[in-house]
């Protein structure tokens, strides 16, 4: 629910990198979304267009990274890749994880002119 | 994973080559960044949890369904508190000041924030409402957030601990339903178990989804009707307080 005000976050951040590193146009911007990250990709896709309306973000391709979400099991220790913050660890099927990634929500990159 | 884009496809050659990442256009050039979509919340975050620490001020960040019962519990909490420490109470809602009103009844300062269509309280909305209430120092802020299990649990707002409250009319499946509100949480408050009797719940299932999700998390069983489980979960704030706060 809360994306576009994410985006609308993200937008004045990008610029203030506009004026510190002499930019005026974003083309494409590269979005890194952890699977476990509290937004929702479609969602980040739709508000996407309305939140940079009108600023130097408008007409830019957006190009979103989904990372995968990794955790260590607490019973067996074993490093392994989970779907959900309550899956048991796939290695020995009875332990909690404890999520070390997967949460991220970040800009990559830039391509601007 | 490939080093030079992420794509996961490090293996893969095109006539032999490592294959060859899209480069910017002619005339455009790319800027790395490396930034958290939620820097800017947290780092006005920072700076409320830095002003509160200053004044030796415990905040707590109240989330929870609509209907959980949050604002009878803090309207009980401020009246066991009173004379011990002063609560001031920061009140999120779509819309009304329904819930303000309820707390400047009890006699503690209370600011309603209204999000409007926000879904959320956010660490900017906060830090205004801490300049108009002016918290004494040593005292105690409780901020309720939005009736949402969803979205505040990714907004810090600079609080000391978020503790989340669910009442047993709910259902126990509410924290693998909404596991990123009981991950972020430091205390469990189950509210309304006075009506256990009443209901099919099962407490012992509900507390080992929450402990799925978050192993650590501290659990008050509580009833802001009867008064039960009180005096323990005003024990916790009165531990939660900076110790040179506590005179």
């Amino acid at each position: 629910m809360h994306e576009l005000s994410l985006l609308e976050g993200l937008v004045q951040s990008l610029e203030a990198e506009a004026r510190d590193r002499g930019f005026s146009r974003i083309r494409r911007i590269r979005l890194e979304v952890g699977r476990l990250s509290s937004v929702e990709v479609e969602a980040l896709r739709f508000a996407f267009e309305p939140a940079t309306e009108g600023t130097l973000a408008e007409g830019a391709e957006l190009e979103i990274l989904e990372v995968p979400a990794k955790g260590t099991c607490r019973d067996c220790g074993a490093e392994v890749e989970v779907e959900a913050r309550f899956d048991f660890c796939p290695a020995c099927g009875t332990g909690f994880v404890a999520v070390t990634g997967g949460t991220e929500l970040r800009v990559k990159d830039l391509d601007v002119e | 994973m490939c080093t030079t884009c992420g794509c996961g496809q490090a293996d893969l050659t095109l006539d032999g080559r490592p294959h060859v990442h899209d480069a910017p256009r002619p005339g455009r050039r790319r800027v790395s960044l490396e930034q958290n979509l939620l820097a800017r919340n947290d780092a006005l975050a920072a700076a409320n949890r830095q002003r509160l620490a200053e004044q030796g001020i415990l905040a707590l960040n109240l989330v929870s369904s609509p209907g959980s019962g949050k604002t009878t519990l803090l309207e009980q909490t401020i009246r066991r508190l009173q004379g011990r420490v002063a609560v001031s109470v920061i009140e999120g809602d779509q819309q009304t000041s329904q819930d303000a009103d309820r707390i400047r009844a009890t006699g503690a300062p209370a600011l309603q924030i209204n999000t409007g269509k926000g879904c959320h309280l956010d660490a900017h909305m906060v830090g205004h409402a801490l300049e108009h209430l002016a918290p004494a120092e040593g005292s105690v802020v409780m901020i309720e957030n939005v009736g949402n299990l969803v979205c505040p649990a990714a907004f810090d707002l600079g609080e000391a601990a978020k503790v989340v409250i669910l009442s047993v009319t709910e259902g126990e499946d509410k924290p693998l339903k909404y596991p990123d509100m009981f991950a972020a949480s430091r205390l469990l408050l189950l509210n309304k178990v006075d009506l256990l009797p009443h209901l099919d719940f099962d407490v012992e299932r509900c507390l080992g989804y929450a402990r799925r999700i978050r192993p650590d998390l501290e659990v008050l069983r509580v009833s802001a009707r009867t008064g039960e489980g009180l005096d323990a979960w005003i024990a916790w704030i009165e531990a939660a307080r900076p110790v040179r706060a506590k005179g």
